[in-house]
């Protein structure tokens, strides 16, 4: 359903995509893992149009993905997307925020909304936290009323962008448990990561990225337990015995 | 002092007219600036290039041109372009223009500091751009916006003072007229001077409110 061809993006002399191609089938989690800077979020922010590329194609269920046209709408309330920072609104409440993109962008009931909001926040174990404002909230349960927010918008893949790396570590496990329990539920996936257990666990299929190509891509357990390519092997050695 | 105390007794009610047009030309003038910065502000943040340009340029114009020229301006030069326009008109439009400037660049600076974090979520749930300005951007800046906005309002209650070259009867000219022909020059400035003084405290106290709010967050 999100389809990737020969996608190039620079920021200004610096070629940080340099041709991706890739695509993820409905239904499927893909992780993205590679170093910092490798390009990794920027195919996450390109997908939904939160940054412009500069040659190839991305495209969604068949629409081309073009963040100046009016379509942009369409792609975006089809693909949500989970940030690194969380980014709520901090001016609204848990439930403000989760029934927002209902209420003033699909134009929903608002009996409707808040009702699939409350049911939202109970799926991602925040029901009593309705009411609160994202800074009386911890970071894992900030990002999980974010991932609400996502879900919200009713859509058919969801984007996640180094969702637990802000996280303080005991609260990691919480956010992962919520993904994990959508993976189950179907729901397509394409998770920017340095969890590598999640990554084994949940994800159908992983991209290593390194210098905005991919220098490797297969099917989970095999790419993480077995990699080919001698990049992958070392990015792997360091991530996963950093001593 | 014994003296002053008659003088003021006799001299309030006069004064009391010139409070009650200075109030007028304050709040015209405020609301006026309000809604001009704000469309100042919008086309300055729209990203469209032209619009950006128009305004940044609109709002050095303003910013260049003394208050008291560009109230002579209006209130002097228009009726030979055929647009005749009352004192008051003139001044709470000239006021209001003037200070436009200022609130624009204020605007700006809290719309600004909003993190792009907070754009770029509400893109993602598919919101436009006035969406996003309505219902993420603007909630969060006015808390920002709202101190430096309590300082203008002040400004512009002494600045409103600016109307009496245009005839305008405000709190300063009355003043002036009261010491002209009773030559109690003492008694007079210094109740204008407490008078003033008066209508500014409580915005002074309204802008230490929006302070400590602000800093709440």
């Amino acid at each position: 359903m999100i389809e990737l061809n020969d996608v190039h993006k620079s920021f200004g002399k610096v070629e940080v995509l340099k041709g991706i191609n890739a695509s993820v089938q409905k239904g499927e989690v893909v992780c993205i893992i590679g170093p910092s800077g490798s390009g990794k979020s920027t195919i996450l922010r390109c997908i939904n149009g939160l940054e412009s590329y500069d040659r190839g194609e991305i495209s969604v269920e068949g629409l081309k993905v073009d963040r100046d046209a009016p379509s942009i709408v369409n792609i975006r309330t089809q693909v949500s997307m989970v940030f690194q920072r969380f980014n709520l609104f901090p001016h609204r409440t848990a439930l403000e925020n989760v029934v927002e993109g209902p209420l003033y962008v699909k134009k929903e009931s608002r009996a409707a909304a808040l009702e699939r909001g409350r049911t939202l926040l109970a799926q991602v174990g925040l029901a009593e936290k309705a009411d609160a404002h994202p800074p009386q909230l911890s970071g894992g349960q900030q990002q999980r009323v974010a991932i609400a927010r996502a879900l919200a918008m009713q859509p058919k893949a969801i984007l996640f962008d180094e969702p637990t790396s802000a996280l303080d570590p005991e609260l990691v496990g919480d956010v992962l448990g919520v993904m994990r329990k959508l993976a189950d539920d179907g729901m397509t996936m394409v998770v920017v990561t340095h969890e590598m257990g999640f990554a084994r666990d949940v994800a159908d299929r992983v991209l290593f990225i390194d210098g905005g190509v991919i220098v490797e891509q297969g099917l989970a357990k095999a790419l993480l337990n077995q990699p080919q390519h001698p990049r992958t092997q070392d990015f792997l050695r360091r991530v996963l015995h950093p001593l | 002092m014994k003296g002053f105390w008659r003088d003021a007794v006799e001299f309030f009610p006069i004064l009391m007219n010139g409070v009650a047009l200075t109030i007028v030309v304050t709040v015209g003038s405020l609301l006026l600036s309000t809604v001009l910065g704000l469309v100042w502000a919008m086309m300055r943040v729209s990203g469209i290039k032209a619009l950006s340009m128009l305004s940044a340029s609109l709002i050095n114009v303003i910013r260049g041109i003394p208050i008291i020229v560009l109230l002579f301006y209006l209130y002097f030069v228009m009726p030979d372009l055929g647009v005749t326009l009352s004192a008051l008109q003139a001044a709470i439009l000239g006021l209001g223009i003037a200070y436009s400037a200022y609130q624009a660049e204020n605007f700006r600076a809290g719309i600004e500091a909003i993190d792009k974090g907070q754009i770029e979520a509400a893109q993602s749930i598919g919101m436009g751009w006035w969406l996003t300005m309505r219902r993420v951007v603007l909630p969060q800046a006015v808390r920002i916006v709202l101190p430096p906005y309590g300082n203008v309002m002040i400004m512009m209650l002494k600045d409103s003072s600016q109307a009496s070259t245009i005839t305008v009867a405000e709190l300063a000219l009355q003043g002036k007229l009261i010491a002209s022909s009773t030559f109690k020059n003492t008694s007079v400035f210094t109740l204008v001077a407490l008078m003033y003084l008066t209508m500014s405290i409580p915005l002074i106290l309204l802008v230490r409110h929006f302070e400590k709010r602000a800093g709440k967050r």
